[in-house]
C-alpha cells in the first residue's frame, strides 16, 4: 500500500535525505521518499503492518529531525 | 514569513545592536580593566540570546546518535572560538549563522509557495445537484453518474460531460493555453479548468481519484522522486563529504601541534573553520530545487515532465523521433483535390458521397462530409463491396465504381493516374473515367516552426516514422523540413527503427520519440525519452510517456529543450560555486589565510546565492 502524508517544520534538506535513508531501512517497507520541497512523504509498506510500520517511522523520524512532524 | 521567522529576526535584531555596543565598547577601551571573565559572562549571556536553539538541537542530536549536524558543528566551531578567546568573534559567528538560515527558510518557503501557486489547480468544493437542490461537497464524496453543476468563474472539480449550458473554459492552468476552449451540451470537460461566463450542469464521468486534476497533480508531486543524476551524485557527495572533513578538523587540530610543538588555540582555531564548512547544505538544498523548479516551469507552459532524469535527459536530446499522423499532422483525413473529368467537381463529389452513403470506411466519411449536403440514400442500390479494390453501386440507376487503380484496371476503365500526394479515389460512371478525389491528412498548425525551433535549440536529426504511403511522407517531410523518413512501417518496426537509432547514438547523447500515443506505448517507452499528446484525456499515453503535452502542441518541446538546459547549467554553476568557494576556503583555512567570517559565508552565504540562483529555473520560459 502507497500512501501519502504530509509534514510539518521540515526545515532542513540534509535532514529530508537522512530521513529517507533511514525509513527504507525499516523491514516491511518497499519504497519510501521524502521530498522535502513539497515537504511530504511517500510510503509504500506492507498492508497488513502498516500502522505498525509507520509508527517505527515516526520514530525514526523523530530521531533526525525532532521538530519535524508528520500528520497522520 | 512565519511566525516562528518573526520571533527569529527580533532575536536577530536586539544579538545584533548587543553586540554592536559591546564591540564598539571594546575597541573604546570602555572596558578596559574589567576582569576577563565579566565580559565572557557578558558574551555567553549573547551567545545564548542568539543562539540557545542551536545548542539545544545539538545535545538532543547528539543523545538521538546524529553526531555530525550542522548545529553540532556550529556549537563546536564557535565553543572553539570562546576557548582561544575570541568571544566577539563566536558571538558573530552564530548571529551570521542565524542570518543565513533565517535567510535560507524564507527563500525556500518563497519558492515553494510560488510553485504550488502554480500547482494550484486543485478545486476545493464540488456543487453537487441532490432533488434539485445544489449543495457543496468534497469533490472526493462525488460519485460517478451525479450531476454537479458549476457556476461562473469557478475551478471544474470533476472531468463530465455539459448536459445544460454553455461557457467558454479557460484551460490555460493544464495546457498554457490562453484562448478559451468553447464547450456546450456533449462536450466532455476536464477537472482543474476555470469555467468562464455561463454556468454549466454536468453529469460527472470520473471519480475525483481519476480525475485529470488528481492525475496530474499526482505526476507532479512524483516527479521530484524520480532523481537526476547529478542529484543522486551529490546525495552521495554529502554523505562522504561531512565526515571527511570533519576528520580533517581533528587531524588539523591535533597533528601540527603533536609534531611541531606550539600552541593548540591557533589549530583549533583553524579546525573550527574546517567545521562551519563542512555542511553540504548549499548543494543538498539548491539542486534539487533547481530541477523542481525546472519541472514548475514546464508544467506552467503545459508540458509534464515525470521526473528530474527527464529532464536531464532532455537536455541532451540530440535526435527525435516523430510519429507522424497525430504528431506532426491532425490525424484527420480531408479531401484536399478533386479532379473531374467531363462534369464539375460538385457533380463528382456527389456522385462519390452518394456511391460510398452506406459505407462507414474513414475515407467515406471523408467525401461525405467534404460533400457537405445531405444525402438522399433512396438514390443508391445494389452496394457491393469488393475487398482491396473498392465498391460497385447503382447511383440513380447507373453503375458507378469507386475505388482504387487496382479497380480501375480490373474494370477496365480508360482512367489517367493522379500523382498528387495522399490517398487517391478514382470513379467511373457506366464504364467511363469520371476524376479523381484526393484525400489526405493536414499537417498540424505550427508543426513546421516547430521542427525549425527545435534544430535552433540544438537537435541534430529529426526522423519521421509512418505506416503511410512513401509518396505521402516524403511530401510531408519535405514541408516540414525532417532529415529523414521511413515510411510503411508496421508498428513493430518503428521499434526497430528506434533501437537502431539508439544504436547509433554517441556518449550521452539522447534519443526522443514523440507520439500521440495511440499505438506507439512500446515505442514510447524504449526510446531515451518519450514524449505523449495528452491531449487531455489519453490514459495509456500519459502512461507510458515521460513527458506529456497537455495540448498536442509540438512546438513546446523545444521550449523544454530550453528549460532543461537552463536548469542543468543552474545546477551546474551552483555544484561549481558551492565546492570551489568551500575547496578555497577550506585550503586558505588550513594555512591560516582564512578567519572564521570567510567559513561562515562558505556555508550560509553560499548556501543562500546557491538557492537564490536555483530559483531563476522557475522562471525560464
Amino acid at each position: 500500500m502507497k500512501k501519502k502524508f504530509k509534514l510539518q517544520d521540515l526545515d532542513c534538506a540534509n535532514c529530508a535525505a537522512k530521513m529517507e535513508e533511514a525509513i527504507r531501512k525499516i523491514p516491511g517497507v518497499q519504497d519510501a521518499s521524502v521530498s522535502f520541497m513539497m515537504q511530504k512523504m511517500t510510503i509504500d509498506a506492507d498492508d497488513e503492518r502498516f500502522d505498525e510500520i509507520m509508527k517505527e517511522v515516526a520514530k525514526v523520524c523523530a530521531k533526525v529531525e525532532p521538530d519535524c512532524r508528520i500528520m497522520m | 514569513m512565519t511566525e516562528k521567522q518573526k520571533k527569529m529576526l527580533v532575536r536577530i535584531l536586539s544579538a545584533f545592536v548587543l553586540l554592536i555596543v559591546m564591540m564598539t565598547g571594546e575597541h573604546t577601551g570602555l572596558f578596559d580593566g574589567w576582569s576577563i571573565w565579566i565580559l565572557f559572562a557578558i558574551y555567553v549571556a549573547l551567545y545564548l540570546i542568539i543562539g540557545y536553539d542551536i545548542l539545544y538541537k545539538a545535545i538532543r542530536n547528539i543523545r538521538n546518535g546524529q553526531i555530525f549536524d550542522e548545529n553540532f558543528l556550529m556549537v563546536l566551531a564557535t565553543i572553539g572560538a570562546f576557548g582561544v578567546q575570541e568571544f566577539s568573534e563566536a558571538v558573530a559567528v552564530m548571529l551570521f549563522y542565524q542570518v543565513g538560515e533565517l535567510f535560507q527558510s524564507y527563500a525556500v518557503g518563497k519558492s515553494r509557495q510560488s510553485i504550488s501557486a502554480m500547482m494550484d489547480i486543485c478545486p476545493e468544493y464540488a456543487n453537487v445537484e441532490q432533488d434539485g437542490e445544489l449543495m457543496k461537497v468534497d469533490p472526493d464524496d462525488v460519485c460517478v453518474d451525479d450531476t454537479i453543476v458549476i457556476k461562473p468563474g469557478e475551478r471544474i472539480p470533476l472531468d463530465g460531460v455539459v448536459t445544460e449550458g454553455e461557457s467558454l473554459i479557460d484551460t490555460a492552468a493544464l495546457t498554457g493555453e490562453s484562448v478559451p476552449r468553447r464547450a456546450s451540451v456533449g462536450d466532455e470537460i476536464f477537472s482543474g479548468c476555470v469555467n468562464g461566463s455561463g454556468t454549466l450542469k454536468v453529469r460527472v464521468t470520473k471519480e475525483f481519484d481519476d480525475s485529470t486534476v488528481s492525475r496530474i497533480l499526482e505526476l507532479v508531486e512524483n516527479a521530484s522522486s524520480k532523481k537526476a543524476k547529478v542529484e543522486n551524485f551529490i546525495t552521495k557527495f554529502a554523505r562522504y563529504y561531512t565526515p571527511v572533513v570533519t576528520i580533517g578538523a581533528v587531524i588539523l587540530a591535533l597533528v601540527p601541534p603533536l609534531l611541531f610543538g606550539g600552541g593548540f588555540g591557533e589549530w583549533i582555531q583553524r579546525a573550527c573553520i574546517f567545521l562551519v564548512i563542512s555542511c553540504p547544505c548549499a548543494l543538498v538544498i539548491s539542486v534539487p530545487m533547481g530541477f523542481f523548479g525546472g519541472i514548475g516551469a514546464a508544467s506552467r507552459i503545459g508540458a509534464l515532465v515525470k521526473g528530474s532524469n527527464y529532464l536531464e535527459a532532455v537536455a541532451q536530446m540530440t535526435t527525435i523521433v516523430f510519429d507522424k499522423t497525430g504528431t506532426l499532422t491532425k490525424g484527420e483525413f480531408k479531401v484536399t483535390g478533386v479532379f473531374p473529368v467531363h462534369r464539375s467537381e460538385e457533380a463528382l463529389l456527389e456522385m462519390a458521397a452518394l456511391g460510398e452513403g452506406y459505407s462507414n470506411h474513414p475515407i467515406a466519411g471523408s467525401i461525405r462530409e467534404a460533400w457537405g449536403g445531405t444525402l438522399d440514400l433512396n438514390r443508391v442500390q445494389d452496394a457491393e463491396e469488393i475487398a482491396g479494390h473498392g465498391l460497385c453501386v447503382k447511383v440513380d440507376g447507373r453503375r458507378v465504381l469507386i475505388g482504387n487503380e487496382k479497380l480501375m484496371r480490373r474494370e477496365n476503365i480508360a482512367w489517367k493516374p493522379c500523382d498528387s500526394i495522399g490517398t487517391v479515389v478514382y470513379v467511373a460512371c457506366e464504364g467511363e473515367f469520371a476524376g479523381a478525389i484526393v484525400i489526405s491528412d493536414t499537417i498540424k498548425e505550427g508543426a513546421k516552426e516547430a521542427i525549425r525551433s527545435m534544430k535552433q535549440v540544438g537537435v541534430r536529426t529529426c526522423v519521421m516514422l509512418t505506416g503511410d504511403r512513401k509518396e505521402a511522407a516524403d511530401a510531408v517531410a519535405k514541408e516540414l523540413g525532417i532529415d529523414e523518413v521511413h515510411a510503411e512501417l508496421l508498428p513493430a518496426d518503428k521499434v526497430t527503427q528506434v533501437e537502431r537509432l539508439l544504436k547509433h547514438r554517441t556518449g550521452k547523447e539522447k534519443v526522443a520519440f514523440a507520439g500521440d500515443g495511440i499505438n506507439d506505448a512500446p515505442v514510447l517507452t524504449r526510446a531515451d525519452i518519450g514524449i505523449a499528446m495528452g491531449s487531455m484525456g489519453s490514459d495509456a499515453a500519459i502512461e507510458a510517456a515521460d513527458v506529456v503535452l497537455m495540448d498536442d502542441d509540438i512546438r513546446k518541446i523545444a521550449s523544454i529543450v530550453r528549460i532543461s538546459r537552463k536548469t542543468l547549467s543552474i545546477v551546474k554553476q551552483n555544484i561549481v560555486f558551492a565546492l570551489s568557494v568551500k575547496a578555497l576556503v577550506l585550503i586558505l583555512g588550513a594555512f591560516g589565510a582564512a578567519n572564521m567570517w570567510e567559513a561562515v559565508f562558505a556555508d550560509v552565504g553560499v548556501s543562500v546565492i546557491a538557492i537564490l540562483n536555483s530559483m531563476r529555473t522557475l522562471r525560464t520560459k
